[in-house]
């Protein structure tokens, strides 16, 4: 009993006066109370929305500003896209369009985009934790391991996610999305999009069924072992492959190679060996092989298209047996090749082939003496392009196409960081993986298998953000907020025209109905637009129609009975249901009409800033020469592109000039005089 | 103890500035200056430099220091010119779209330093759509310049038209007097009517995305009209 009475003695002398306790708990109590406003008044948001108040205090449009400013924590809301954004509560600018000097966060305006932030919140395009009342639970990727922020060279990832379509303002993930398919990373790397639809490949990865035809072992084995020193745009990677891996592919590939009739081909033609040396170069230039295929000129730079193979060196490459059988008629060795069936004589084809067997690199196969195979060899040989996926790209005989060969990627973009594996001194974030893994693919450790590319930094910025743009979210966002890809359509000419449309391979430059290339003019209504004797000698000898562009339509020597045939199918089913291309005649305007529409050109309009009419005086060299545009095309195509270039080819730049009909008139007839003969219409 | 302390300190300590072993009385810039980039991308090209004596011929070893706005890294910020008397470096613009005062600076004999101005740009979305859409339908005619890809009908006009870049020019034109040109064709301000309208072809955010890549390039670089007020 005596220790509690002790207790209690102490206890009143502490509290002689019972008015004391009371003091000190309403004071204690006081403090507790504090502690929450305080730590509100002192709260890192605060101590930035009265930064943000200092910043403005002295600017001339500061009434407008703190007029806008309302203290307190700002939220966007959107259930439908599961944001919850605080982000407002801070970078109190972003709206402020006056605020356009400042540039110190977190108060700088936001740059000008297509979107509304309170439909979109922020974290769609820039992640991190919206809900986040702290600078460092928001962005860092410390403590938002999840999602930490966007580094914003990558923010055209987050448009992809929505956006599969390419759009003008996103030139790098569009990029991306390009080398992704161009470089063959989806024929290892399936990738699905929301919509059920896939990635496809663009690139046209040669069979090697019949690759003994075409070149030696010899070429194989320095093609394996760096692909870049022999063409420097090739696409295919370099698979770091030791001297032993690269003999025994070579021996395998070869050994597994069939003879395929027509492969080959000799000619005996005297006069092509005596003719002019420059006559095969001159060929080369007339057939426009340059619109496909690059050259590496003295100055080592690449001159020419990227359809085709680099053609730098050819000649050390291929045997000039198979080179003559290939310009002849390229679909025997591969039917689904691009490249035109020309219909060259034996004359032209032994002038070109001989060009193109000259263009040789002597040092590449230099150093290159290879052994007889033995079967252990050839064995390893093909265990080797097994375990390398050589048959995802390449058509190999007794070798199946590998599926899922390598990790699907389909929401790599949303990968989190704790799934990682980092090489040392490498940031610890999934941007920097990926551009690490595409730059570096081995450096991850033994046994991997990517191939190692050639990529400039700002490729692997554009296909790391076409990764990024592969997101979980991008499958739970509300299917109407997605813009699908404009899928190339399954159209194909049909009948004998058809035939001839893909022996030419006309769709691997022009798109019609929605499939083909997009290198040439779209020819879905070309027989409403030309008239039929000027198609007619345009297949004959394609002249030029528009002298600014590089890329030319080829002169494939047609006969008279396929150009006819051509000819009628064009004319009558590429036409465009709405137009009567005989609405209007093709002569005979009145001479006050044409004079008036020759006023409208040169004034009114002045059309003459783009095209010529009259050669000697016009200088326009933008849109295509109207010398003889009468003899080419439709009054009522000519009266329709006038009203609406757009309307007849979306993405024309001819602007829309919104004209009357009788000024498209009077400016059709103008130009239904210019035949070409003369200059009639032209004089002024 | 110290020495822990030394040896914590110094890891956290940046690698030492390289020592000069040479002096130049002259900075120039040689390459890489006034180029577009997407804001906090690095920009495509290097920025090279070069430290020129008396008689203009190159510096071997002189040190360059690279500074600019918050934001803008370098790499690498110090460095030595080589056997050329150039440096290189990498530049990434900060997170903001717009111009980038960069600041190069070297000594000269009297230690004096002897910065040169730098301006890089670093284009946001609204510009980086202006410089596509122009690229696509303005630089044809705009652009003087004649590339193999891209032939320029510059000089086939009777009245040539301004280069982007002619601040001198495009600075006297509000947004207002641009919108109502690239709209409604060079007449609509008194202009050469070889300006055609695109106001039918091209929506209102694309003029607006070349006009706002018209600001950004402009040199002498535009200033934003701000809020006027009267005196008294």
């Amino acid at each position: 009993m005596r220790t509690p009475n002790k207790l209690w003695n102490s206890w009143r002398g502490l509290f002689r006066d019972p008015i004391r306790p009371f003091g000190i708990s309403s004071a204690l109590l006081l403090i507790v109370l504090a502690i929450a406003p305080a730590k509100n008044h002192f709260s890192e948001w605060r101590q930035y929305q009265r930064g943000y108040l200092k910043l403005i205090r002295n600017r001339p449009d500061a009434l407008v500003l703190q007029r806008h400013f309302e203290p307190g924590i700002h939220q966007i809301w959107l259930p439908d896209l599961g944001v919850v954004d605080r982000c407002e509560t801070c970078h109190l600018g972003l709206t402020e369009t006056s605020l356009g000097d400042i540039r110190m966060q977190p108060w700088s305006r936001h740059p000008v985009i297509p979107h509304s932030m309170q439909q979109f919140g922020c974290v769609i395009c820039h992640r991190g934790q919206g809900a986040a009342t702290t600078v460092a639970a928001a962005h860092d990727s410390t403590l938002s391991p999840d999602e930490p922020i966007l580094p914003a060279r990558y923010d055209e990832a987050s448009c992809g996610q929505c956006h599969h379509v390419a759009l003008e303002g996103t030139p790098t993930l569009n990029q991306g999305r390009e080398i992704l398919a161009r470089y063959g990373c989806v024929r290892c790397h399936a990738i699905k999009l929301p919509d059920g639809s896939a990635e496809q490949p663009t690139d046209e990865p040669p069979p090697l069924t019949h690759i003994a035809d075409k070149t030696t072992r010899e070429w194989i084995y320095a093609w394996l072992k760096d692909p870049k020193s022999y063409a420097a745009s090739a696409t295919m990677p370099n698979f770091l492959l030791s001297d032993d891996d690269a003999r025994d592919i070579s021996a395998f590939l070869i050994a597994n190679s069939v003879a395929e009739s027509g492969d080959t081909a000799t000619l005996k033609v005297a006069s092509a060996t005596n003719a002019d040396p420059t006559a095969g170069a001159s060929l080369y230039g007339e057939s426009f092989c340059a619109s496909c295929h690059a050259t590496q000129n003295a100055a080592g730079n690449l001159v020419g298209g990227d359809l085709g193979p680099e053609l730098t060196a050819v000649g050390t490459k291929v045997k000039p047996e198979w080179l003559t059988a290939w310009l002849r008629d390229p679909k025997i060795y591969d039917g689904a090749t691009s490249m035109p069936h020309y219909r060259f004589t034996d004359q032209q084809l032994a002038l070109l082939s001989g060009f193109l067997e000259s263009k040789t690199n002597s040092d590449l196969l230099a150093n290159v003496h290879l052994d007889a195979a033995t079967p252990e060899q050839l064995a390893h040989g093909k265990q080797l392009v097994e375990e390398y996926g050589c048959a995802a790209c390449h058509e190999i005989r007794g070798v199946s196409r590998p599926d899922n060969y390598g990790p699907e990627l389909s929401r790599v973009g949303s990968k989190p960081v704790a799934q990682l594996v980092f090489t040392t001194g490498m940031a610890e974030t999934l941007p920097a993986y990926l551009s690490n893994k595409i730059e570096r693919p081995r450096s991850f450790g033994p046994g991997l298998h990517m191939p190692q590319y050639t990529f400039t930094p700002a490729q692997v910025d554009a296909l790391t953000t076409a990764l990024l743009s592969l997101t979980d979210r991008s499958y739970t966002l509300p299917a109407k907020m997605r813009i699908a890809a404009v899928q190339q359509t399954a159209y194909e000419p049909a009948g004998r025209a058809g035939h001839l449309m893909t022996d030419l391979n006309c769709m691997a430059c022009h798109r019609i109905n929605g499939h083909g290339g997009d290198m040439a003019p779209d020819l879905t209504w070309e027989g409403s637009s030309v008239q039929k004797q000027w198609l007619d000698a345009f297949l004959k000898n394609p002249n030029t129609l528009r002298p600014a562009l590089i890329r030319r339509m080829p002169r494939f020597n047609l006969t008279d009975e396929e150009r006819a045939t051509l000819t009628d199918y064009i004319m009558t089913v590429y036409q465009n249901p709405t137009i009567d291309r005989d609405a209007m005649p093709l002569r005979g305007y009145l001479p006050a009409m044409v004079e008036h529409g020759r006023e409208l050109f040169y004034g009114k309009y002045a059309c003459q800033s783009c095209h010529m009419v009259d050669p000697a005086q016009d200088k326009g060299y933008i849109g295509p020469p109207l010398s003889a545009v009468g003899s080419r095309l439709n009054a009522e195509w000519i009266f329709l592109w006038l009203k609406n270039p757009q309307q007849l080819r979306p993405g024309t730049i001819e602007p829309d000039r919104d004209m009357s009909d009788d000024d498209a008139h009077a400016l059709t007839a103008f130009l239904m005089m210019q035949t070409g003969s003369g200059n009639k219409g032209a004089r002024k | 103890m110290v020495v822990a302390v030394c040896g914590c300190s110094r890891q956290h300590k940046a690698a030492p500035a390289p020592q000069a072993t040479a002096v130049g009385s002259a900075l120039v810039v040689s390459s890489g200056d006034k180029q577009l980039g997407p804001a906090g991308a690095p920009l495509g090209q290097p920025l090279v430099m070069q430290v020129n004596d008396d008689q203009g011929n190159g510096v071997t070893g002189a040190l360059v220091m690279f500074t600019g706005p918050a934001g803008v890294k370098f790499d690498p910020s110090e460095l030595l010119t080589d056997s050329s008397g150039q440096v290189s470096t990498n530049v990434t613009l900060g997170n903001t779209s717009g111009r980038y005062q960069l600041t190069a600076v070297t000594n000269n004999k009297a230690g004096h330093a002897l910065p040169v101005q730098v301006p890089e740009l670093a284009a946001g979305y609204q510009e980086e759509l202006g410089y596509q859409v122009q690229r696509t339908y303005c630089s044809r005619c705009h652009n003087p310049e004649s590339t193999p890809e891209q032939v320029s009908n510059h000089d086939n006009l009777s009245v040539p038209p301004h280069s982007f870049d002619q601040g001198d020019t495009y600075n006297k034109l509000s947004d207002a007097d641009l919108t109502a040109i690239i709209g409604h064709g060079g007449p609509a301000m008194n202009l050469s009517v070889l300006m055609p309208p695109y106001g039918k072809t091209l929506t209102k955010a694309e003029i607006q995305a070349v006009i706002a890549y018209i600001r950004l390039v402009s040199d002498p670089p535009y200033q934003a009209p701000g809020l006027v007020y009267a005196k008294q």
